[in-house]
């Protein structure tokens, strides 16, 4: 009986067909899927890497939301001119609390994985608004409604919930003092801001958007903006320690 | 068999899937006063008028319907099911037109940023998936289901499986497409690319998905032909594989059953390559094995030739789905991601050139011995020039896969400028193809209302795509190069922004090209309601007369 004889119980048979693809489908996804979950480089621990801030987090919701993702990738690559223009290039460990990762797919804008610090809260508030009044040429859309609008610091305690059911440690403290945290870290003169600077190293505690009162989301994003690629501090970070 | 009865009573189906339906509605109207926000609260009010609609439509049948259902066979032949064909095609032409639309609105705002008008709902972030789903899923979805329910009951001589199920599928993957562009437009995404619904309609899609594999395969189980036919394997392939690809890529948690926003199971480098998966393979399977299965089907069909090698199908069919699911990590070149991992995904895209260059031979080669009807017939030359597109894209996408050559395209518009010639060379012009062939046929015409509109169409399609590719082809060329390029002293030569300046001319010439693709299409539609409408206007000659107008 020759192959192409053979062949015909695949054609012959509709369920040993289904079978048949999905037994041939199954085996690139599981080669290269499987082992992300153990190897070493792709799990590594790197010191400073720590959960969102319930600002930063609703500030990244908004990124979300609004689609950055599309236009600004989050991954320096280990190129020459890439790591001169945006800083070094980007470990793994710096996105392993992203559910779902920002990496991105273009650069319609530049990379963003390190433009936290890189300008001043008044820059991004006057740029998110209105682009064009300090980049000319830039084709990004304006958000002026990020400044009007409040975020809600009852519901991120949910959220922060939800993250830690996916794996993303946060702790019973950080999550019961959600909402207060949110209010603490855009408002210097706040009582919980000393609490709040336990709970996330690192974390910046400005009135991000100028404004009195409850976070806006121009707070939010800002907070997240300013904190991206600022957590791990590569004058002690090992390169050796994982190797990729 | 009995004679037919006089009584007439409701089918277990019906009666089953309108109780469902209401009870569906009761939630629905409960859970959109309970909704944490907005946009949750609008969906849920959506599908409790959408169930309703249903309840209403499913007992209104009924009444309207004769008390035996229709008949397998009339008279001996095949009594074909073509309402949900219909169906498909018209909303296949009319999410085509918004999802073009849609694209020239974006690459408009690319070009003059103020038409963002700086408003959330009209930006361009929440524009852009509106403008992928609507082309690939709505689109080409609405294409995919309907000539497959066409080929299989064509090429298994029987009538498709079921009485709603049909129509459940095409009408519920529509109501899909309502929730998941809404939802974009108020900001409800997961941010996943090709991947953005949220998990309430990720849920619903499984829903109709499964029934869609079940009318599939059901309707090829009870064939009256000995071999399933070529054209069915790929479409199988395609039902099977994207229900894979979607339930691994999407298992999300939502934060309240109550609220849209949801976090995906998969974070950091696990959820980049689970979305990369599906990603390359949402293209492989979806944009690739469904519309070959157009190909092995209409070229035929409509060459009046047999598929050039069986053999050769058979070599394509197994390879090119074996091949495509390891590609995805070439959309992660030097990133986080292993470097094996990387060097395998870029191994297996390049060997996938043979494959899918196999598939395009196989393609071409069936008009062996009517290469004549190019000069005459616009529509099979519409398709063989989507195959022509298909060996081009899949001899360009091994090539970028390769890691130097990324590492100047990845994050460029060189990116942008492939998918496209994919998208509206290969995909567009197929379906056009299907669908020039298909509504005549569903809807029982002699042929086309005119030819020489599907002439117009090709033509103006055609400049469009080579206005678009060769646009994005310099743009994204140019923009890779300045990104990396240094002066003498040794310092990086520009600034991001003055990439950013470089690009305006090839995006307005680019917004062009896409105004004519645009244009080409609403020629398509209109020819196709006259076709429904009037049937044949003219006398098929080889030299086409002019158009009714």
């Amino acid at each position: 009986m020759s192959f192409w004889t053979r062949h015909q119980v695949f054609e012959k048979n509709s369920i040993i067909l289904v079978v048949g693809i999905l037994l041939v489908i199954a085996i690139g996804g599981l080669v290269e899927i499987t082992p992300l979950f153990y190897l070493k480089s792709t799990i590594e621990v790197v010191d400073g890497v720590r959960p969102y801030t319930p600002l930063e987090l609703a500030g990244r919701n908004i990124y979300v939301r609004e689609g950055c993702y599309l236009c600004h990738s989050q991954m320096i690559r280990p190129l020459r001119d890439e790591v001169e223009r945006y800083g070094h290039f980007s470990l793994a460990a710096e996105s392993m609390f992203d559910h779902p990762f920002q990496w991105g797919s273009k650069r319609t804008g530049p990379d963003l994985a390190r433009v936290g610090a890189k300008y001043s809260d008044d820059w991004h508030v006057t740029h998110l608004t209105n682009p064009r009044a300090i980049v000319p040429q830039s084709v990004m859309p304006g958000y002026p409604f990020l400044g009007q609008t409040e975020v809600d610091p009852a519901s991120i305690a949910d959220h922060m919930r939800t993250l830690r059911a996916v794996g993303v440690p946060y702790t019973d403290d950080q999550i019961a003092n959600a909402a207060s945290d949110l209010k603490a870290q855009a408002d210097p003169d706040n009582a919980g801001t000393d609490a709040f600077g336990k709970r996330y190293a690192k974390a910046a505690v400005r009135n991000f958007d100028g404004k009195a009162g409850t976070p806006t989301e121009m707070d939010a994003l800002i907070a997240y903006l300013q904190m991206l690629g600022t957590l791990v501090d590569f004058k002690l970070y090992n390169e050796k320690a994982n190797l990729r | 068999m009995s004679q037919p009865s006089t009584l007439k009573s409701m089918t277990i189906g019906e009666s089953g899937l309108a109780a469902l339906f209401a009870v569906t509605a009761f939630l629905c109207v409960i859970a959109s006063a309970k909704a944490l926000d907005a946009p949750f609260a609008f969906h849920a009010a959506l599908s409790a008028v959408a169930s309703l609609a249903a309840v209403f439509f499913i007992i209104n049948r009924y009444f309207e319907r004769p008390a035996a259902l229709p008949p397998a066979e009339i008279n001996g032949r095949p009594n074909y099911n073509m309402g949900p064909i219909k169906f498909s095609s018209f909303m296949a032409m009319f999410w085509g037109i918004a999802g073009f639309l849609v694209g020239l609105i974006i690459a408009s705002q690319l070009a003059w940023p103020w038409l963002n008008f700086d408003l959330p709902w009209t930006s361009f972030g929440r524009l852009r998936p509106l403008h992928t789903s609507a082309v690939i899923f709505a689109f080409g979805g609405n294409v995919l289901i309907a000539s497959s329910f066409y080929v299989v009951q064509k090429s298994c001589r029987v009538r498709l499986a079921g009485d709603l199920a049909p129509w459940f599928v095409v009408l519920g993957y529509n109501f899909f497409i309502l929730v998941a562009g809404t939802g974009y437009l108020l900001g409800v995404t997961q941010s996943k690319e090709y991947a953005e619904p949220e998990w309430y309609a990720d849920l619903w899609l499984t829903i109709v998905w499964v029934v869609y594999l079940l009318v599939f395969l059901a309707t090829i189980i009870k064939r009256k032909e000995p071999h399933i036919f070529v054209a069915n394997w790929f479409y199988l392939a395609f039902i099977v594989t994207i229900a894979v690809l979607h339930l691994g890529n999407n298992p999300a948690l939502p934060v309240s059953v109550f609220g849209s926003k949801s976090y995906v199971a998969w974070g950091g480098i696990q959820d980049a390559m689970f979305q990369w998966w599906y990603g390359h393979n949402a293209v492989g399977f979806f944009l690739t094995a469904g519309f070959l299965a157009i190909m092995y089907y209409f070229i035929p069909k409509r060459a009046e030739r047999p598929i050039y090698s069986y053999r050769l199908s058979i070599i394509h069919f197994w390879a090119l789905i074996f091949l495509y699911i390891w590609a995805g990590p070439h959309h992660l070149h030097y990133t986080a991601l292993p470097d094996w991992t990387q060097t395998l995904g870029m191994t297996f895209s390049i060997m996938l050139w043979m494959p899918s260059w196999g598939g395009m031979i196989n393609g071409l080669m069936t008009l062996s011995g009517a290469w004549d009807k190019l000069r005459t017939d616009p529509v099979l030359r519409m398709l063989v020039v989507s195959v022509a597109f298909y060996g081009m894209s899949t001899f360009e996408g091994p090539m970028m896969s390769i890691k130097v050559v990324n590492s100047l395209s990845h994050y460029t518009d060189w990116t942008i400028g492939h998918v496209h010639s994919g998208a509206l060379g290969w995909v567009g012009f197929v379906s056009f193809g299907a669908l020039y062939c298909m509504v005549p046929w569903a809807w029982n015409r002699k042929g086309l209302y005119s030819l020489k509109l599907v002439n117009w169409h090709f033509w103006i399609a055609t400049l469009g795509i080579v206005l678009y590719i060769s646009a994005m082809w310099v743009s994204g060329i140019l923009q890779g190069l300045m990104w990396r390029a240094y002066t003498s002293l040794g310092f990086l030569e520009y600034s991001f922004i003055e990439t950013v300046e470089a690009m305006h001319p090839f995006y307005i010439i680019r917004a062009a090209g896409g105004a004519l693709f645009l244009i080409g299409s609403l020629i398509m539609a209109y020819n196709l309601w006259m076709t429904v409408r009037v049937g044949e206007a003219e006398v098929q000659m080889p030299v086409a007369l002019q158009p009714a107008e």
